[in-house]
């Protein structure tokens, strides 16, 4: 049995999130005191950048080079942005600490802003977190009245203020630049890079975007030290990582793993195997911008560089799981639909690419696409990735292209077969009545919404495939198994 | 600077250069859709949001594909433009971009002028890989100016930045996500609803035909052909100086005779010049000007010319309503001398009498149906068309004005002097109004009547005339932009001009919303400017007062400048307005 190892999420459901007290008492604010007043600026950059520390939110930059970026730049003034616009389906990861630990992702904010000389902190949050709203509000009142945020923190000449600001709802702004002009006002889109946010940021000033469970790492590092964090992990990617369990799995939820666990040990030993015995099919890591890891690659420890090398990428951590019973090409039309519903419109391969792209894998599963397809769905797919501006964009047509890789197969017999071996898509399912079980008890006939059964009392009964609107109506009421789909 | 290579040649240009611009120092062509360059103004738009700019780079031994147009150079940057990877990948784009737009080309009033349409021609398109549904909205006809078909829009966004960043109107702004994403004024509002002022700079840059003019030609068609009606066109300053481009006169030739003549030939009864309409606001203003010097009331004076910046004063600087001149803009003004002096002249009903004004401009189309420019329900000027249409009318009729001899325009309301000339370029107004009214201060002659300071591009211009010994103090804007900083400093009282003129477009009408399209080339703008200085320099006359014709219609008709008849037939009034 793999132990799970918590750091971000160290205090959820220990500690009372509303009690600063609580807090203190489990060394909360200890490192906020050790940096301002036993460290300078740049010996808490080190600590960060040597801790390997990488970015959680999804791309896995280097945290402690973003902050070394942004303490570079003269300016009057600097920010420092908590990115909480968790819009992963199935994610929340970030929710969690938000809700169950606000003050260490406040003082995390502090340390940054004292790192890179900044003295705005902003939380940019998506009103669909109540709870977290309403946590985090609390949590900055009673920081603010113990001196650990506000004017001069604890008699220190550093101040800190740390402001909310809500998301809308768009999966788009959780790209930085995105973030940063939805904060400003403006359309939630994103602008091209360079120039970083490090360099231009909001207002155009120096400023750091940072997700939740990133900040959430902070605090223990500090106290314990960066040999002690990378003593957890693999070397590449230190630390652990928080992952959302979801899918055809025995236990889902939040998990709290080190770097280079295999997916076999969050499956079977961790999530407890797969739903009703069923056999594992694949796991799509990355939400909508990652891809699928199949059985081939159980045993792959999990770390930034794994995933990306076998087609997937970590992303905010969601996993969801699948078994025999879905069927991949669906299942990679699924997350293009979240894509399409999400993509800001701004650059052509995101806006029409995947528009295109949807509208192929829709040929494949309603039985109308030959054999040509599949080069062009891969054409497209790579331009997309090549050509999109912004990371969504960029990503997106990952989950095509790993279900592309890993079960080609499935797609083939979806363009020659016509057939979709999970039985999902319904436009190539085929219902039909076995003679020998059928005896003309008539119940298919009278419930079929079309009509499109005929037969006599008695009889054998016949079902008019050019009619069927493959309902299954029919099948939920034969009484006597007659109806078989295939 | 900064070294980079691009197609195995070194090059090496300043470090903030963009990749696109290193290409270019070497020749080598990248092709563009959403970039815009305005030289003159020094106003770039660079989103990167159409893609079709990529080009390969490889930096630190990782290669990958960049837009061009907004990747500033970093050295050692090896840059590839051609490979069959990047030519692909453009080509998809493109073809992506051609897979959401109508394939109208045929009945589209963009064709040819259609920046798409040239890269689709450029890049050999002949059939689509990529094909399915396209996004779909209803046109915009709500005013009388502007044709929004967003079945075209690409999301370039340079209306946008024409709209919200250079007019700082700031109605048009991205509208909905995704594969529906366009731009438009926020919730969709039709464009009459909301606070656009019409002057048509977001048609200018718009590269397909999502944006255009609305269209008048078969109404000026029919009036032509109305066997009751004499019908009356006048040409605006800035249309002669752009014109020709629609014939291939691209130089710097005068085509004003060849213009005339081409108007005389479409049928129209007789061929009036705004620029006597321009040389009556002269007069009017100069007046005014001198009149509030003397009294030390109302100033800083604000010339009115400009609809589209009236409007833009109506919607966002409505406390300084009293301040612009009350004149009424040139081809209004000769609208109603028309309908009423010349109509009395010539002994025919007002409602027998159609003005067609040929503007550059789009808010022209708006300001000739406002209500207080008409008299009995008779409006002073019928129809507006715009520069591009009147070329269309030209094709359309087999006309080549590049081939015709030149005519003399019609008189009594066709006779102009050089200051009326210079109305179509930024700065001309208040140069034609200093011209007058020194005469007037002074009450001696003006010898040399080139006030070259405010001359010019640029988009805000400061200077001070000597009126032998007392020191005005004028400014220029063009660009609404521009005006907006000069007139928040009147606001605020930090202003301490005299006179001041302002033009909705940048660089004034040369530059206006109907002239043709320069695709982004401001080197078209400055020939055109060239070629309007070049007709005030060949008249005889150059200043408004001295036109033998004005001083004829005071004595017959309005008496003095500034009479109550005067205020009647030629000024106006403004109004607060409010969005929808």
């Amino acid at each position: 049995m793999v132990k799970q190892v918590r750091i971000a999420l160290r205090n959820c459901g220990r500690i009372n999130p509303e009690s600063i007290e609580d807090y203190i008492n489990v060394r909360g604010y200890e490192a906020l005191v050790s940096c301002l007043f036993e460290k300078k600026p740049e010996d808490v950059i080190k600590i960060v950048t040597d801790s390997g520390l990488r970015g959680r939110g999804g791309g896995g930059f280097p945290t402690g080079l973003k902050w070394q970026a942004a303490a570079k730049e003269n300016s009057d003034e600097k920010f420092v942005i908590c990115n909480a616009d968790e819009g992963d389906p199935g994610a929340f990861m970030d929710r969690a600490v938000l809700e169950g630990d606000p003050f260490s992702v406040l003082e995390a904010m502090a340390i940054a802003g004292y790192s890179i000389g900044s003295n705005k902190g902003i939380i940019y949050i998506r009103a669909e977190y109540p709870l977290a709203i309403e946590r985090l509000k609390t949590a900055i009142e009673k920081a603010t009245e113990y001196g650990f945020l506000g004017k001069n923190i604890l008699g220190s000449n550093f101040s800190f203020d740390i402001e909310l600001k809500y998301g809308a709802g768009a999966f788009v702004c959780g790209e930085e630049t995105a973030l940063i002009k939805s904060i400003e006002g403006k359309r939630g889109e994103p602008v091209v890079k360079p120039p970083y946010p490090a360099q231009k940021g909001l207002w155009g000033k120096p400023t750091i975007v940072n997700n939740v469970e990133t900040f959430a790492n902070i605090c223990p590092i500090i106290l314990n030290g960066a040999e002690w964090f990378r003593k957890i992990g693999t070397q590449k990617s230190p630390g652990t990582k928080v992952f959302a369990l979801a899918g055809k799995i025995n236990k889902v939820g939040l998990i709290e793993i080190p770097m280079g666990t295999t997916l076999r040990e969050v499956i079977y030993d961790i999530g407890g195997g797969i739903k009703n015995n069923k056999e594992f099919k694949a796991v799509q890591t990355g939400g909508p911008s990652g891809g699928c890891i199949t059985k081939e690659n159980l045993d792959t420890p999990i770390d930034y560089d794994n995933l990306l090398a076998i087609g997937s990428m970590m992303g905010s951590g969601g996993m969801i799981v699948m078994d025999e019973d879905d069927c991949m090409v669906n299942f990679a039309k699924f997350f293009l639909e979240f894509t399409i519903d999400e993509s800001c419109g701004k650059c052509t391969p995101c806006r029409v690419g995947n528009k295109r792209l949807h509208e192929l894998l829709q040929e494949i599963t309603s039985g109308k696409a030959d054999e040509k397809i599949i080069p062009k769905i891969e054409m497209l797919c790579n331009t997309i990735k090549k050509a999109s501006l912004c990371g969504l964009g960029q990503t997106s047509p990952n989950p095509v292209l790993s279900t592309l890789k890993y079960f080609r197969n499935e797609y083939e017999e979806h363009i020659k077969d016509k057939k979709c071996r999970s039985r999902v898509c319904k436009a190539l399912l085929r219902y039909q009545i076995i003679p020998e079980k059928c005896n003309g008890c008539t119940r298919c006939a009278r419930n079929c919404p079309v009509q499109c059964i005929s037969g006599k009392p008695k009889e054998v009964h016949v079902i008019n495939q050019d009619e069927c609107i493959k309902c299954g109506v029919c099948y939920t009421n034969c009484k006597f198994d007659a109806i078989i789909v295939s | 600077m900064a070294r980079v290579t691009i197609n195995n040649m070194n090059v090496e240009v300043f470090k903030d250069s963009t990749i696109l611009d290193a290409a270019r120092e070497v020749d080598i062509y990248i092709p563009t859709l959403c970039h815009l360059d305005l030289e003159s103004f020094n106003i770039e738009h660079r989103t990167g949001s159409c893609r079709v700019c990529m080009v390969e780079v490889e930096q630190n031994g990782k290669s990958r594909m960049m837009p061009a147009c907004c990747t500033p150079v970093q050295e050692g940057m090896i840059i590839r433009t051609n490979t069959p990877d990047v030519i692909q990948t453009r080509r998809i784009v493109l073809e992506l971009l051609l897979s959401d737009h109508p394939f109208d080309c045929l009945v589209c009033s963009k064709s040819l002028d259609c920046e798409l349409q040239a890269l689709a021609k450029q890049f050999g398109i002949e059939h689509l890989t990529y094909e399915g549904e396209m996004s779909k909205y209803p046109p915009d006809l709500s005013s009388r100016a502007i044709y929004r078909n967003l079945d075209k829009c690409i999301m370039c966004r340079r209306c946008e930045t024409a709209c919200s960043d250079i007019q700082t109107v700031k109605v048009l702004t991205g509208y909905k996500r995704g594969f529906m994403a366009v731009v438009a004024p926020a919730e969709m509002k039709p464009l009459a609803d909301t606070n656009c002022v019409f002057c048509g700079q977001c048609v200018n840059v718009c590269p397909t035909g999502a944006l255009t003019e609305i269209n008048y030609i078969k109404k000026v068609w029919q009036a032509i052909n109305d066997p009751k009606k004499k019908v009356i066109v006048q040409t605006a300053p800035a249309i002669r100086a752009a014109i020709g481009e629609e014939f291939g006169l691209n130089g710097e030739e005068s085509v004003t005779g060849k213009m005339v003549a081409g108007l005389r030939r479409l049928g129209f009864d007789l061929v009036f010049d705004t620029n006597f309409g321009a040389d009556l606001t002269i007069v009017e203003e100069a007046n005014e000007l001198v009149d509030r010097l003397k009294k030390k009331e109302n100033l800083p004076i604000l010339t009115s010319c400009c609809p589209g910046w009236v409007n833009f004063l109506e919607y966002q600087f409505s406390d300084l309503l009293h301040i612009p001149s009350s004149c009424k803009s040139p081809h209004q003004m000769l609208g109603a001398v028309a309908k009423t002096y010349y109509a009395d002249k010539i002994g025919i009903k007002p409602e027998d009498l159609i003005v067609v004004s040929i503007m550059p401009c789009l808010a022209k189309k708006y300001e000739s149906a406002r209500p207080e420019f008409s008299r009995n329900g008779v409006p002073d000027v019928d129809y507006v068309l715009t520069t591009r249409e009147l070329a269309k009318m030209f094709k359309e009729a087999g006309i080549n004005i590049a081939k015709l001899k030149e005519e003399d325009f019609d008189n009594p309301l066709g006779e102009s002097t050089g200051a009326a000339d210079i109305f179509g370029v930024s700065g001309g107004v208040l140069e034609a109004a200093l011209r007058t009214a020194y005469e007037i201060v002074t009450k001696k002659e003006l010898k040399n009547v080139n006030f070259t300071e405010v001359r010019g591009l640029e988009g805000i211009k400061e200077a001070t005339i000597d009126f032998d010994g007392i020191e005005l103090k004028v400014a220029i804007t063009s660009g609404l932009g521009n005006a907006k900083k000069i007139l928040e400093k009147i606001r605020d009282g930090s202003s301490y001009y005299h006179a001041i003129e302002i033009m909705a477009c940048p660089g004034g009408c040369i530059n206006g919303g109907g002239q043709p399209y320069i695709h982004g080339d401001t080197s078209v703008l400055e020939k055109r400017m060239r070629r309007i200085y070049s007709e005030d320099e060949k008249k005889t006359l150059r200043k408004s007062h001295e036109n033998p014709y004005i001083q004829k219609l005071y004595k017959e008709f309005l008496g003095e400048p500034g009479s109550h008849k005067a205020h009647e037939i030629l000024h106006t009034h403004y109004y607060k307005k409010q969005e929808k």
